[in-house]
């Protein structure tokens, strides 16, 4: 019994017990993650998982059943089970539920990878951890930890509509960090991020990476920030990192065009979203810098596919244009409920969970400047980057965010290292304060996007580049 | 699909091990077969309605000084055996493993409370119609939130000759009601899906709803407050994972100091995972027992795993989860003890007027009747954290917070920011107030509660309000 087979019986069960659309996915992931301390591997895992998950519509009523097992009788029973589920829903109605139109394709869908990340030796991999971490140590740093993590994601897709898509995603990635630890506090510096830089990629993602090269550098500088002078408080002007930016996108932008948070579907659990569907097309988001895309076909993004777990396929959008909102993050039944005619941004993190609306490369088209213009066009103020903590509220208006490191900036010029600088505000005033974007964009990779019940994480791209927010309220301390 | 029980699973993947790797390789298995559902609903309707019956193998191994880990979903023999073979070959290529504890020793597990039976297989159906309850108890306001239920299966062997077996069930509700834009929220956690009460529930978030509008913004600044039980298991949860936590304490980014005063007098607090329904092992098999963390506002200890006991030289305690060698120990069934006596009387101090309904239960009404001015919070938010070795946190309030003068709660206030260290916050002096009877909160996860009173605490650090 192939895949197929056990997703299109599943898709049948539900129908004959009484769905009138269902669609089922199975997956199979390969999983394999390694941590690494002061000079030593510290933990090696290699998960391997593989099941189905089906969905059917009653009425109005929605229901979902997952089980691990792809013979003929487990995915009849489950499809039955979804639509069981389903009426039990009923219990509780809705609106009516609509889907809009996506044409039923039969198609096959592979990431790009030069470089098969299962494929490299472990022992390979591994040097490359305890290498950088050992040099770490070396130079200061009290905990020098390295990490990869690596996703191999076959899928197929079937609906009742028609569907029959398979789908292979590879994802990898990583990073080091170098924490230094004083009398009351501790300070961190990372390279390229914290827990690091991922894509659907091969192993070719990794080795740009060169972490061993920039091992030195951060553990310096963890060591010097205890000493460093505190993030002054008050109104400055803020320069942000490529790596900070792509995090003020993906909370103050990415989770509050989700038109599932927009209808009130989150409403208990991650929140809402002070978007309001009356202003789509008309609302001033942010400066006319800002343009935001919602591109899933960005090649070796996290956030990209072929397509989505609705069989929707992989197509470009618009989210904020000259910084007007203009897009949002749907599926087909938001979608048809908002009275719009695109989803295709529904993902499910594996086959025992339900499919949602999930971000996929939402990020900033490039500026017209460069970093260093914007520096020197700065007189007074603070550049930021690399996150260590985010907050926002849960219509994705009030945030507060914490990096890394700071530097003053005087005169156009970087001055000194500043130790544990924050910055907070409203999303829609802060990104009207945008002045200056730089062009030099980078497609980072978030791993670790959380939402819905049960939980699920998500992988999330963000193109971003260093940019320039005026009167920014900084230095928030306990 | 093999029909085995959980623990003979086990006992096949240790032989394997021992058949693949020889005898001189050590080895545990956790196999646990899981059925959870999770009803949810927005806008008053079940909009999103999920179970998922699962199995799953966690296999941990050490030959030759090396140790590697891997899981599984197939539990055919084939599908052992490949874990099996890939778990070996890992090890063999990974580099030596000096701090390998050993395996747990055969110890007899503790015994764990009965499971419900009806919990552990509730059908869809009892789930919509507590939901259905708590949306008819809302009086029309606007609904939202879940009722769940879980139940795990699991069995652990290793090649020590160590094998045990529990079960779990756990059922959860949580919901909002909204009127206007303010939500008002009830939240509970219980071992049996018949002591949730939908309609209590929901009259209670509905009551909280209606008493949260018309919100004004307050100035950021130090205020004194009352927290209730979701709020408090905010705290809870960042002082297990970032404080109590035995990795973090061996690599000093703990701010625990085992035999140091650091918490108010009042403040007991227990992890205790028996003390509801749950596993008896944690994942290296060792017996899961009530650990006393803080004794009246002393530090007495963190949470280990063999890992972390050995470097530190102590004893398990009991807390080793999947993953652990990287993120450490974790307990998460804490109980924040209630005052013995209960807060000071109420009497005479009822809130009426537009703010009736803000104040639930007569520990947090004491509670309030002894703030002359401060504010009365029911959840916390995104909370995240700056800092780990003195923990501070940022985040927000969340449904609902007023404001109480001369003991009365007088008006609803619109969210606010916080940055907080939270040990300063509970630290000697700072608790003025514990209500008498701790309420459990579900967690995200199953398997995970958070167990306090009303707190009343002497200052609280807002940094931000509604408009920045």
């Amino acid at each position: 019994m192939t895949e197929f087979d056990a997703a299109t019986a599943a898709v049948q069960a539900a129908l004959d017990a009484g769905a009138r659309y269902a669609d089922a996915r199975v997956m199979h992931r390969r999983y394999e993650s390694m941590t690494a301390r002061n000079g030593d591997v510290e933990e090696l895992t290699q998960d391997e998982s593989i099941g189905l998950g089906v969905r059917a519509l009653v009425g109005a009523s929605w229901g979902f059943h997952a089980v691990p097992d792809l013979s003929d009788a487990a995915a009849r029973d489950a499809g039955r089970r979804a639509t069981r589920t389903a009426m039990a829903s009923a219990r509780v109605p809705g609106p009516p539920v609509d889907l809009v139109p996506v044409e039923a394709v039969t198609a096959s869908w592979a990431s790009g990878c030069q470089i098969d990340p299962l494929g490299v030796a472990l022992s390979d991999k591994g040097d490359l951890l305890v290498a950088a971490t050992r040099t770490m140590a070396e130079h200061g740093a009290d905990l020098a930890e390295g990490l990869y993590q690596i996703w191999d994601t076959a899928k197929w897709f079937v609906s009742s509509e028609g569907h029959r898509i398979d789908q292979r995603i590879r994802e990898c990635g990583g990073g080091i960090s170098a924490t230094s630890i004083g009398d009351g506090e501790t300070q961190r510096r990372s390279w390229p991020s914290y827990r690091g830089q991922y894509g659907t990629t091969g192993w070719e993602l990794v080795e740009s990476l060169d972490l061993a090269a920039h091992a030195a550098q951060i553990a310096e500088e963890s060591r010097a920030l205890l000493t460093a002078p505190p993030c002054p408080a008050g109104e400055t002007d803020l320069i942000l990192g490529d790596e900070q930016l792509a995090l003020q996108i993906h909370e103050s932008v990415g989770h509050a065009i989700e038109l599932d948070r927009i209808l009130g579907w989150e409403a208990a659990f991650a929140g809402t979203s002070w978007l309001d569907l009356a202003q789509l097309g008309s609302l001033r988001y942010g400066s006319e810098l800002m343009n935001i895309t919602i591109d899933p076909t960005i090649p070796g993004a996290l956030g990209s596919f072929g397509f989505d777990d609705e069989g929707s396929p992989a197509v470009k959008r618009d989210a904020v244009r000259d910084g007007r909102w203009v897009g949002v993050l749907a599926g087909r039944d938001s979608a048809a409920m908002a009275s719009l005619d695109y989803g295709g941004s529904v993902r499910a993190d594996g086959w025992a969970r339900l499919p949602m609306v999930r971000m996929t490369n939402v990020g900033l088209e490039p500026g017209p400047h460069t970093l260093e213009e914007i520096i020197a066009a700065t007189d007074d103020g603070v550049l930021m980057d690399l996150n260590r903590s985010w907050s926002i509220d849960d219509k994705r208006l009030n945030f507060q965010f914490g990096c890394e490191v700071g530097w003053e900036i005087k005169k156009g010029r970087r001055g000194r290292m500043l130790r544990n600088p924050t910055y907070t505000g409203i999303g829609p005033l802060f990104w009207r304060s945008m002045d200056m974007l730089s062009g030099e964009t980078v497609p980072w990779g978030t791993p670790n996007c959380g939402k819905g019940q049960p939980g699920q994480i998500g992988h999330t791209g963000h193109p971003a580049a260093p940019a320039r927010f005026r009167n920014v309220r900084v230095g928030v301390s306990a | 699909m093999n029909g085995a029980s959980e623990l003979e699973l086990a006992g096949q993947v240790v032989e394997l091990v021992r058949h693949l790797g020889g005898p001189a390789a050590q080895a545990e298995a956790v196999v646990t077969r899981a059925d959870l559902a999770l009803t949810r609903f927005a806008n008053s309707a079940i909009h999103q309605n999920v179970s998922e019956s699962t199995v799953g193998v966690r296999l941990r191994l050490h030959i030759d000084g090396r140790t590697a880990a891997g899981s599984g979903s197939v539990i055919t023999t084939d599908g052992l055996r490949a874990l099996v073979e890939r778990t070996l070959t890992a090890a063999r290529l990974c580099p030596p493993d000096p701090g390998w504890p050993g395996l747990a020793p055969p110890t007899p597990a503790p015994v764990a409370p009965p499971v419900d039976e009806a919990t552990a297989y509730a059908e869809p159906d009892q789930r919509a119609d507590r939901v259905g309850a708590f949306v008819a108890a809302a009086g029309g306001l606007n609904t939202a939130g879940y009722c769940r239920t879980a139940h795990r299966s699991s069995a652990f062997a290793n090649s020590a000759g160590h094998s045990a077996h529990g079960r779990s069930a756990e059922a959860a509700m949580d919901g909002i009601a909204r009127r206007d834009g303010a939500d008002g929220m009830a939240r509970h956690s219980a071992d049996r899906l018949s002591d949730l009460d939908g309609a209590e529930l929901g009259a209670r978030a509905a009551a909280k709803a209606q008493a949260a509008t018309d919100p004004v913004e307050l100035p950021p600044g130090r205020y004194e407050v009352v927290f209730e039980p979701a709020a408090v298991a905010d705290l809870l949860q960042n002082l297990s994972w970032y404080g109590f936590n035995g990795k973090r304490y061996a690599e000093r980014q703990s701010f625990a100091e085992p035999g140091a005063a650091q918490f108010d007098p009042s403040v007991t607090l227990v992890d205790d995972p028996l003390g509801a329904s749950g596993l008896p092992f944690d994942a290296e098999g060792t017996g899961r027992r009530a650990l006393t963390l803080v004794e009246a506002g002393t530090t007495r200890a963190v949470a280990h795993d063999r890992r972390t006991a050995a470097e530190a030289g102590a004893e398990s305690t009991g807390h080793a989860v999947a993953g652990g060698a990287t993120w450490g120990p974790m307990a998460r069934n804490l109980h924040l003890s209630g005052a013995v006596a209960g807060p000071v009387s109420a009497a005479g101090r009822a809130t009426t007027g537009a703010a009736a309904g803000t104040v639930v239960d007569g520990d947090t009404a004491a509670l309030v009747a002894g703030v002359r001015r401060g504010l009365l919070v029911s959840d916390l938010w995104y909370t995240r954290v700056l800092d780990p070795k003195s923990l501070v946190v940022t985040g927000l309030t969340r449904n609902g917070v007023w404001l109480i003068e001369d003991g009365t709660v007088v008006r609803a206030v619109r969210d606010l920011r916080f940055t907080e260290s939270y040990p300063r916050a509970l630290g000697p002096g700072a608790v003025l107030g514990l209500g008498a009877r701790p309420v459990r909160q579900p967690d995200r996860v199953d398997g995970a509660w958070w167990a306090a009173p009303s707190v009343r605490l002497a200052s609280w650090h807002f940094t931000g309000g509604a408009s920045g």
